[in-house]
């Protein structure tokens, strides 16, 4: 049996590396069009047939403007209570998990949208281990995925209902990360993809936004937090370049409305206050379009596959090292118990 | 003629009643009676008293004296609370060289005190802003509300204190007039810990709810938030700060004004921008610039006259009628319904007034016994002193009389040599004589 693998060590990303003793192939000239360049048209078909899941959850105290920025992102009601102001709703004494599901359509391509949302985080008096029942929603996804894969009669397609991503929403205080926020990252930095956003943005002037953007980072790193993208797994130069872009802008400071209004002869998302329209989609009033750009229109893809390949695969080494070899009807371990008498030999001074 | 005669009589006489109501006029009612002259509740006076120069003359002291005035802000960090109190009283309370609460880490919740003297018009005001960081950052905030509770019945206790000693020249007064509470704009509602706590403070402090940071609200949530916290402030039964009802057209106009729109949604700031010309204070956003002096952006203005302008006395006054006499009646009322000491540990305020008379009547009186002793000490010093000097005084007395003594002795003797001498002299002188007398015989013979 292979050793232990502490939780820590990730396993590094499973896209095929070139094999360093393998001499590279030889570039032959072709000698006229064959169409291997084709494939991509195939995939792209076959993608827009079959669809693809996205999973985001939202995590953040109650009245950060949640399911406004999921609505505002998707640009439809995918979030409940997304207009109606009356909390009808009491503020639940535990987190809660909800989850709603979606299916969307945009030029073709089918995308099964669920939205979970996380009602009661971080509201209560005492906050002790708030994040306990999104950490366990989250690892029974993984058991899930986990226990189709495993199956010997497999389904075609196993329904992947893993988060893909998690927003984490910072109140726009202007000072500094709640005890509360840290405490989350930490134990969820390892778990999901975390996206820091600061919540309610338009509080905020732009001098108090850079200083407030430069603390939350200097406090993450502080703590050893790593946020999506993370840096170790930036492939080549071409990422590291564009993901370092991505991670001096980050947290995104958000403005979130589904609400139009006319401006300029246009009508654009925003909200209206008696000293101005705060638009939601200009880049000078905040970073919703960058946010929104970054997660879907180009790293979307990359997000599922962090997910699939080093967060689940980081789950299933350590479940199957927990179990030695899991078995999807047994779970006794004999096995460790004999590993553990080879390890015990006492040496001799 | 008799008619008018008796008319002034009685006129001079009801102003006698005025400012001698012991006086038996009843005998004189009868004739006014007869002609119909029905006196009123108010007398209108015939000439000037002077007495509407009180007011004036209370001003005046109380001008003199100055006033005092505790203001307390309770809310989580990064509501703005440290910048709202420099709008308000527009001084730099929390400046970059003593940074407010927000910029020091903290790890539990503290009560903290700064005083200010602000002067304006000749009149002084000694504020004193009490500061609750680490109010609700924790993870866990249960009892989050001890402390500040706790700094309120210290308070009153110090008063209750000072009150009731006998000598009582100064009294100052430390008691909290009034608490600002921050509520946070998330546009839906209060939190668990928000109605706890007023829950919990609002029959030991007159509460103002506010809501920080309104610029992130639009006009239209920011209503329904209101009516939504509103709801619930009456619906837990929170008794927040009522404004007192008032006779006058204007101020009760003003009143309901100040009602309708709690709780005050406030913008705070103190940079100064331009805006069509104009220098206002404001926030400045890419899409507008927030002004804080306008009505139409945010409750601020309502704020400050309320405070300052118009409640500020009415707020100490609920504070000293209600807050105080509620807190006193309740830790008196503990004390003598049990007969024994109860609160042993509780400080100064466990015996019954009377024992306390007692006890600082011995005071006095060992203090007195003790200035008595010193007394007579220095008595006896001085006494001592007196005695020391009249001996040596007396020493030398004596000693120059032994003197001269011993002189007149000496004299003496030197007298006494003298005449021996002389007699000497004398009995040689007349034996002299007396052989010249017998040769004198002899010759003539």
């Amino acid at each position: 049996m292979s050793e232990i693998v502490p939780p820590e060590v990730r396993p590094k990303p499973a896209v095929p590396a070139k094999p360093s003793h393998v001499a590279p192939p030889s570039r032959s000239a072709l000698l006229g069009y064959i169409g291997i360049d084709t494939i991509i048209e195939q995939m792209r078909k076959k993608t827009m047939k079959t669809g693809f899941d996205f999973n985001i959850m939202v995590v953040g105290q109650s009245g950060l403007g949640k399911s406004t920025l999921v609505n505002t992102l998707f640009k439809s009601q995918v979030s409940r209570r997304s207009t109606s102001w009356s909390r009808d709703e009491k503020i639940p004494k535990t987190v809660e998990i909800k989850s709603v599901s979606h299916v969307i359509e945009e030029g073709g391509v089918k995308m099964k949208l669920t939205v979970i949302d996380t009602p009661g985080f971080g509201d209560q008096i005492n906050n002790e281990n708030c994040w306990e029942p999104i950490s366990k929603y989250i690892n029974e996804q993984y058991e899930k995925f986990l226990k189709e894969e495993v199956n010997i009669a497999r389904k075609k397609r196993i329904p992947d209902t893993r988060v893909h991503c998690c927003l984490y929403f910072i109140s726009p205080t202007g000072h500094s990360l709640r005890q509360l926020d840290i405490e989350f990252m930490k134990h969820l930095s390892r778990v999901v993809n975390i996206i820091p956003v600061i919540a309610k943005s338009d509080t905020l002037t732009l001098d108090e936004k850079t200083e407030f953007k430069q603390k939350v980072r200097k406090e993450l790193e502080a703590c050893g937090i790593e946020c999506y993208p993370q840096k170790e797994f930036d492939e080549d130069m071409e990422d590291k370049s564009d993901n370092d872009k991505i991670r001096e802008a980050m947290p995104f400071a958000v403005v979130g409305s589904d609400k139009e209004y006319q401006a300029n002869a246009k009508r654009i998302l925003g909200r209206k206050t008696p000293w101005g329209v705060v638009e939601v989609e200009n880049p000078n009033h905040c970073e919703f379009s960058l946010l929104r750009d970054f997660m879907i229109r180009s790293h979307l893809q990359d997000l599922k596959e962090v997910t699939h390949n080093i967060h689940y695969e980081t789950y299933r080494a350590k479940r199957l090292n927990d179990n030695g070899g899991l078995h999807p009807i047994s779970s006794s371990v004999p096995m460790p118990i004999k590993h553990t008498q080879v390890m015990c030999k006492p040496t001799k001074f | 003629m008799s008619w008018g005669f008796y008319v002034l009589q009685s006129q001079i006489r009801a102003f006698d009643d005025l400012l001698f109501p012991q006086k038996e006029n009843s005998c004189l009612l009868k004739p006014l009676i007869v002609f119909g002259f029905a006196l009123q509740q108010q007398k209108n006076l015939e000439g000037y008293v002077g007495f509407a120069n009180l007011p004036n003359q209370v001003y005046r002291k109380s001008v003199k004296r100055g006033f005092e005035f505790t203001l307390m802000v309770v809310g989580e960090s990064g509501l703005g609370k440290s910048t709202l109190i420099n709008s308000l009283f527009l001084t730099d309370l929390y400046s970059p060289e003593y940074p407010g609460p927000s910029h020091r880490i903290k790890k539990t919740v503290q009560v903290e005190q700064s005083k200010v003297l602000i002067k304006e018009g000749g009149v002084q005001l000694l504020l004193t802003i009490v500061d609750t960081p680490g109010f609700g950052d924790a993870v866990d905030n249960s009892n989050c509300w001890q402390p500040v509770i706790d700094h309120i019945d210290s308070k009153f206790e110090d008063y209750l204190n000072a009150e009731s000693r006998v000598n009582r020249r100064q009294m100052p007064d430390s008691r909290v007039h009034c608490c600002l509470y921050f509520i946070a704009p998330s546009g839906h509602g209060l939190k668990p810990l928000d109605i706890e706590f007023m829950k919990r403070l609002h029959e030991k402090v007159n509460i103002i709810p506010l809501i920080a940071k309104a610029d992130t609200l639009t006009p239209e949530e920011c209503q329904q938030f209101k009516k939504q916290i509103m709801r619930e402030i009456q619906e837990h039964k929170i008794k927040i700060y009522e404004f007192p009802e008032t006779d006058d057209e204007e101020e009760s106009k003003l009143v309901k004004k100040i009602k309708d729109r709690l709780p005050l949604a406030v913008v705070g700031s103190n940079t100064i921008i331009e805006v069509n010309g104009k220098r206002v204070r404001g926030r400045q956003y890419p899409w507008g610039v927030a002004e804080v002096e306008n009505g139409e952006h945010c409750d601020f203005t309502i704020l400050r006259n309320m405070l300052i302008r118009t409640h500020m006395q009415d707020l100490k006054d609920v504070t000293n009628n209600v807050h105080y006499e509620n807190y006193r009646s309740r830790k008196l009322a503990a004390v003598t319904y049990n007969g024994v000491d109860n609160n042993k540990n509780k400080g100064q305020l466990t015996k019954s007034p009377l024992a306390q008379m007692e006890e600082e009547r011995r005071e006095h009186v060992t203090k007195m016994k003790k200035m008595e002793m010193e007394m007579e000490q220095v008595f006896e010093m001085k006494v001592k002193e007196k005695i020391q000097k009249l001996k040596d005084s007396e020493g030398e007395l004596q000693r120059r009389h032994e003197q001269m003594r011993k002189n007149l002795e000496a004299q003496h003797k030197e007298l006494e040599e003298k005449r021996r001498q002389l007699e000497e002299e004398k009995v040689s002188w007349e034996a002299q004589q007396r052989m010249l007398e017998q040769q004198k015989l002899d010759a003539s013979r």
